[in-house]
């Protein structure tokens, strides 16, 4: 008997947003009744944004976890766009948008004023897209990686620019139609063997905290931003946020993409602190990348006519070697 | 202006902006029917007493049980918990251990002496029950519960009917059947033993009845014409299990032959096992498949030795021989003759071929219609006779425990109903809470907790309980498992996922409310709902 | 007190006088000298409280700077050409947003070709991002404007761009006389935002504006732009009298007695300009000077009554807009369109990418200006002769290459020629 309660204790509600059956204290801040809301209702978001979705938990989280001290910079991007439309904000907190690619420099200038008018109780936070941050926004993070300044970068990587009508980044994944990739030619889609995977780069900043997380896993979003904050020092974590529009899926599958996205292995979730690797979420039931595709339009091409495009393979490789790379499958027991 | 022009806005100003007009499609909290509660006989609320055992308040729980079943730890023995066969959680790993939670319960409020409350208010009216059986009893604990008097009478020397004299004590402690009636009781039942009700109309009218529940058993054991010779020992089951209550226990010999099929065959075996017979052999005219018996209560059986001997029936008994002819089954099924002959030596054969009831106490009673040896009633319970009501095995229906309180509840609601003068109307049944609807991504995967079952050996010397009880941690986690399929449980998933806010909690235990005047109708809350409690309807424009 | 100093060491020694919090360095000829005058004063603990940031980029530069202000920092930076370019973006945000940075020019051309010496091609080419442009003479003024431009950005909430002649001013040794603490501190108090990020009283700043308001928000960039020359006027008195000595304004006249000609012109040439008056004046020619030193806003109503009687008004650029010509011609010929008598225009462009501006050119130029009036730009000391080879070259073959490789073999080619011709007579 009690070999059986050494195995996992789950029940109903623990991978659940909330859970009535969890001690007050420990529940997290999307299940609370006096939730914070940084981000509140009326933004132009489109239906089942996953971005507005991650950014509500990953500022509520850096809320509570600053005790309500909070500035955030944002990137021009869908975010700023859909909540900010003049004369509205969706905003509860002080919030300043500048430009395209400079939030990680406006964030390194807002965290040196709170030092020098003695405010270093406040924190900063900068967040944008995956263009805002992986492209045009690069130089400017990299910049405040190396300095190491005080600033939580969070960036919600929706694998395109969908503000602007979803055209390719250096975050779209290979084959994924955008407007910039379309379905022709020898190619079609977004070609093979480009793009980048900006968590791993900015590990190779030895920065305090990385992280990467998912929409998927609120729990596990909640508890890396909480940390994130609890360091001084550059953090990074990079938020998966499916698009049901530049994707081409269900306004309702958000979610389930996301969850996708880690049980194939595409997205990994991990940990790293100065540099080196700390912790990977393992998969819990792993699914083929076809599974995943199908759901999206922008990978259509590779299931015409019933068939299934060799591209596939392809996809599925570099999800089995981000299982090999970052471990992402449990280690049998008994295994070393 | 506090601050520039335009450049610079005032927080949370959005709200002004009602997004809920962009919806095409609208969630909406819907209650559904857990299979489980849909497949228990005995109607009961299995989730909802689940819900209460979850947090640890077994009391609640309890009561809530309680509330459709008046004897849990019984039930907890002997039923066949059809809700467990139909549990959406076997889709996932196993069925949640409802049956075992529900012992649980039952022995928990026998240790601490929860007792029922009595009826907040009498109705002055006066209910007679006929036969302290499973359904008698359930009736009466209902009947009581809306305010009646209630008489029950048992014409036995004990109550507890067919759980007392037709299952064996390994599978329920008489101790448990006691504690069981004596809850009923203290609310104020009037229990009547050794009382025969030998004519309903003269016991109504001598006892000022308006109404009455019927549930006298069937206790007359079928009788098959085997041809029978010499000095054959030959005993029915119900004679013979009734006879295990008496002091001496009956003697079989060494090798026992049980004849028949079904659950009552098993019992007899088992108890001959255990009464020291070296061989119980038996006899069935079909195949194992064909068996009436539960099939864990097959497998238990051969664990204890008992064998079986299929498509055979018995042509004659000579003493301490038996012919057994084999038989083969046809096209349709059925068992043929084959012509073909063995004999088996036997020193006492039991005949466990089904019961009958015994009607005798309705001859004088006008409108009671019989069919195929029951009694007919209406969808009400009620016979052809106003104000007489009638269920358990006397009534056409399956014979288990579980359909008997079922019966004996659902009578008592029409019988409150008929003295109210207000015919009982059965709230609408929700549609059923599928697997389909489940997102079972929520719920880990986990072992079920598996009884701890007595070792054979030690099974066939005695007659203590063969299944073990939980204690309260693995009840809890056990209670845990359930899924809640179909009622929201308060996950907090709607309220989180929503990526416009658009969700209001309302607190525990209030569940939540969609804010409509933002609410897209993207589908996530309904998508990632993991129990299926909310649809996506189309909005009317 | 009077220091015989660089002109980068001055203003950084003032800069610093002027208690920044913020200061961004990202290193490009000829400002570098400025921040890194900072950045030690920062290290000694001559400047307190003051985060030095050495960023990637100026577009990085701005942008902390931006954030720092918005947060509530003075907040400083510097750069110089190309890196004004690059940093364009945020040049256009910081003024959209109203923060009142404050950034020194160090003045240079725009390449291609690259060339690091100095004219106004950057500043020209940011005239319209709705920064304040102030446009220093000297280093002594180099260094006042800054205490200025602190105050006159912070009062107005507008960023406020202190332009300095590359290599002219920066590098220059000079006399200079550099203010105490205590004069600087009354004359400029501590920055008191107008919007600030402030959780204890939450806005959002950055919002995107549509068609609805963002003519609105123009006009109130070009109300406050328009309501400022008074607010400069003012500040340049109240400079004078806290410190003894003149700087800023909307422009200074020199030797304007009857004059018939007036030269206008912004920043060091101003110098060689005067000597040249002098000369003139001495000659009995009727010239003056209109040194004007804010650019932007462009003090249209100063210059009108400062040249309403001008027969003869000849505008240097130290910029070429090259698809119409002196930038700051075109704006003085706009600003006296309407006078009862609007004087003769006459373009200058001169000293670009460090082409020195010599008196003989200056007195050559003045009188013809007057005697023989040319149409459109005048081209200082222009080599026509380079220009005209050039030209017939790249007029015979498609692939002729590039000019400016092609110029300098031309030049080389003209000075090879001059010695041999040298040599020639010598024998």
């Amino acid at each position: 008997m009690n070999e059986i309660q050494k195995l996992k204790f789950y029940q109903k509600g623990t991978l659940t947003v909330g859970n009535r059956l969890v001690d007050e204290a420990q529940r997290n801040v999307q299940a609370s009744l006096s939730r914070s809301n940084s981000l509140t209702c009326g933004h132009r978001a489109c239906q089942g944004c996953g971005e507005a979705l991650g950014a509500r938990y990953a500022i509520d989280a850096a809320m509570r976890a600053s005790g309500n001290n909070l500035i955030a910079v944002n990137a021009t991007g869908c975010l700023e766009v859909f909540t900010t439309p003049y004369p509205e904000t969706s905003w509860q907190m002080p919030w300043m948008h500048s430009l395209f690619g400079n939030a990680a420099a406006v964030a390194t200038g807002v965290a040196a004023a709170m030092r020098v008018t003695n405010r270093a109780g406040t924190r900063v936070v900068a967040q944008g897209g995956d263009g805002g941050t992986t492209d045009i926004g690069f130089g400017c993070l990299s910049g405040m990686f190396e300095r190491n300044d005080d600033v939580l970068y969070i960036c919600y990587d929706n694998e395109g620019y969908m503000n602007t009508g979803v055209q390719r980044s250096s975050a779209t994944p290979p084959a994924a139609r955008t407007a910039t990739t379309p379905v022709l030619g020898d190619e079609p889609g977004n070609v093979f063997g480009t793009g980048k995977f900006v968590p791993k780069i900015a590990v190779a900043h030895d920065i305090p905290y990385v992280a990467t997380a998912s929409v998927a896993d609120l729990h596990d979003l909640e508890m890396k931003v909480t940390k994130a904050m609890g360091f001084r020092g550059a953090r990074y974590i990079q938020i998966n946020v499916p698009c049901p529009l530049g994707w081409g899926a269900a306004s309702h599958d958000t979610i389930r993409l996301a969850r996708l996205a880690i049980e194939t292995g595409l997205f990994p979730i991990f940990e790293a602190e100065n540099g080196r690797f700390t912790h990977v979420r393992k998969i819990r039931q792993r699914k083929s990348v076809a599974e995943y595709l199908k759901l999206q339009r922008r990978f259509a091409h590779l299931f015409k006519g019933g068939k299934e495009d060799p591209r596939v393979a392809r996809i599925q490789a570099i999800a089995d070697r981000h299982i090999a790379d970052f471990g992402l499958l449990e280690t049998p027991a008994g295994a070393a | 202006m506090k601050h520039p022009y335009a450049i610079a806005l005032d927080v949370g100003t959005s709200r002004r902006n009602l997004t809920g007009s962009w919806r095409t499609l609208r969630p909406e909290y819907v209650d559904r029917l857990p299979p489980c509660n849909n497949a228990c006989p005995a109607g009961e609320d299995i989730q909802g007493w689940l819900f209460h055992a979850e947090s640890g308040d077994y009391e609640a729980a309890w009561r809530a049980l309680t509330l459709n079943n008046p004897l849990p730890a019984i039930m907890g023995r002997v039923c066949y918990h059809p809700c467990e066969n139909a549990c959406n959680r076997a889709s996932i790993d196993v069925a949640v251990g409802i049956n075992s939670v529900e012992r649980f319960l039952g022995d928990l409020a026998i240790e601490k002496g929860w007792a029922f409350a009595p009826p907040p208010s009498e109705s002055g009216k006066k209910v007679l029950v006929v036969g302290a059986g499973p359904a008698g009893l359930s009736a009466a604990y209902h009947l009581r519960r809306l305010g009646h008097q209630v008489t029950l009478r048992e014409a036995g020397p004990l109550a507890g009917g067919m759980m007392r004299f037709g299952i064996p004590k390994y599978r329920l402690p008489r101790q448990i059947i006691d504690a069981e009636v004596k809850r009923i009781t203290a609310m104020g039942v009037e229990l009547v033993l050794d009382s025969k009700v030998d004519d309903i109309e003269q016991a109504m009218k001598d006892g000022g009845f308006d109404a009455a529940f019927l549930a006298v058993g069937a206790h007359i054991a079928k009788r098959a014409y085997v041809p029978a010779a010499g000095a054959a020992k030959v005993l029915d089951a119900v004679q013979f299990l009734r006879s295990m209550e008496g002091e001496a226990p009956p003697l079989l010999g060494r090798k026992v032959v049980v004849y028949g099929g079904g659950n009552t065959a098993i019992d007899v075996a088992r108890t001959a096992r255990r009464l020291g017979a070296e061989e119980a052999i038996i006899v069935y005219r079909r195949t194992r498949e064909k068996m009436p018996a539960h099939d864990f209560e097959v497998e238990e059986a051969l664990e204890e030795g008992v064998s079986m001997k299929w498509l055979s029936t018995i042509k004659t008994v000579d003493g301490g021989t038996l012919q057994i002819e084999k038989m083969a089954l046809d096209d349709k099924g059925f068992p043929q003759p084959t012509g073909e002959f063995e004999t088996l030596e036997a020193d006492s054969l039991v005949l466990a071929l089904g019961q009958d009831v015994d009607l005798s106490l309705l001859d004088n009673a006008p409108g009671i219609v019989i069919q195929d040896g029951v009694v007919k009633v209406g969808p009400d319970m009620m016979t052809g006779r106003a104000g007489v009501f009638a269920g358990g095995d006397m009534a056409p229906s399956e014979r288990t425990v579980t359909v008997a309180v079922g019966h004996g509840k659902k009578a008592a609601r029409y019988i409150d109903g008929y003295l109210r003068g207000e015919p009982y109307a059965a709230a609408p049944k929700h549609g059923l809470a599928s697997a389909d609807r489940l997102n079972s991504w929520y719920y880990e995967d986990a072992p079920a907790t598996v009884r701890p079952m007595l070792n054979a050996a030690r099974r066939i010397n005695s007659f203590e309980e063969v299944q073990g009880g939980l204690d309260e941690t693995n009840a809890l986690y056990e209670a845990r498992r359930c899924l809640s399929c179909g009622n929201c449980f308060e996950c907090d998933n709607c309220y989180g996922v929503c990526p416009d806010n658009a969700v209001i909690k309302l607190g525990a235990g209030n569940r939540f409310r969609i804010d409509y005047d933002y609410c897209k109708g993207c589908g996530l809350c309904a998508a990632e709902c993991p129990c299926g409690a909310i649809d996506m309807v189309p909005e009317t424009i | 007190m009077l220091e015989q100093l660089e002109g980068s060491k001055a203003m950084a020694k003032v800069i610093g006088l002027c208690r920044p919090q913020v200061v961004c360095a990202y290193p490009i000829t000829p400002q570098t000298h400025i921040v890194e005058g900072l950045g030690e004063l920062v290290r000694t603990g001559d400047v307190q409280n003051c985060e030095f940031i050495n960023v990637e980029s100026e577009f990085a530069a701005l942008s902390v700077a931006i954030g720092a202000s918005a947060a509530g920092a003075r907040a400083y930076t510097a750069t110089a050409s190309q890196g004004l370019l690059f940093m364009a973006e945020a040049v256009y945000n910081a003024a959209g947003l109203g923060l009142p940075i404050v950034m020194t020019l160090g003045n240079r051309a725009i390449g291609a070709p690259i060339n690091i010496w100095n004219d106004h091609s950057d500043a020209m080419a940011l005239r319209e991002a709705g920064w304040f442009q102030l446009f220093a003479e000297n280093n002594q003024e180099a260094a006042d404007l800054h205490i200025i431009a602190f105050r006159l950005a912070e009062e107005l909430s507008v960023p406020t761009m202190v332009c300095v002649d590359g290599f002219i001013l920066t590098h220059a040794m000079e006399r200079i006389d550099i203010p105490e603490q205590a004069q600087v501190d009354t004359y400029l108090p501590p920055y008191e935002p107008v919007q600030v990020l402030d959780p204890e009283d939450p806005i959002s700043i950055g919002a995107m504006v549509g068609p609805d308001a963002f003519t609105e928000v123009r006009y109130l960039q070009f109300y406050k732009q328009q309501t400022a020359f008074r607010l400069i006027e003012k500040l340049a008195h109240d400079f004078k009298k806290q410190f003894g000595r003149a700087a800023g304004g909307l422009l200074r006249t020199y030797s304007m007695d009857e004059a018939e000609t007036v030269v206008v012109a912004m920043g060091s040439v101003n110098g060689t300009i005067k000597d040249v008056i002098d000369e003139m004046r001495a000659d009995g020619i009727l010239i003056g000077l209109v040194c004007l030193i804010t650019f932007r806003p462009f003090p249209t109503r100063a210059l009108q009554e400062a040249l309403s009687h001008a027969k003869d008004v000849i505008v240097i650029d130290k910029a070429l807009d090259a698809g119409m010509g002196g930038p700051l011609a075109s704006n003085i010929a706009i600003a006296l369109r309407n006078l009862a008598q609007t004087p003769n225009m006459h373009s200058v462009v001169a000293g670009l990418g460090g082409r020195p501006v010599t008196k003989a050119a200056l007195h050559r130029v003045f009188r013809q200006a007057v005697i023989q009036p040319w149409d459109g730009p005048h081209f200082l000391d222009l080599n026509e002769r380079v220009i005209a080879r050039e030209i017939h070259r790249k007029g015979k073959a498609r692939r002729s290459g590039p000019s400016a490789e092609n110029v300098l073999k031309l030049l080389e080619r003209e000075r090879a020629e001059k010695i041999a011709a040298a040599e020639g007579t010598g024998r």
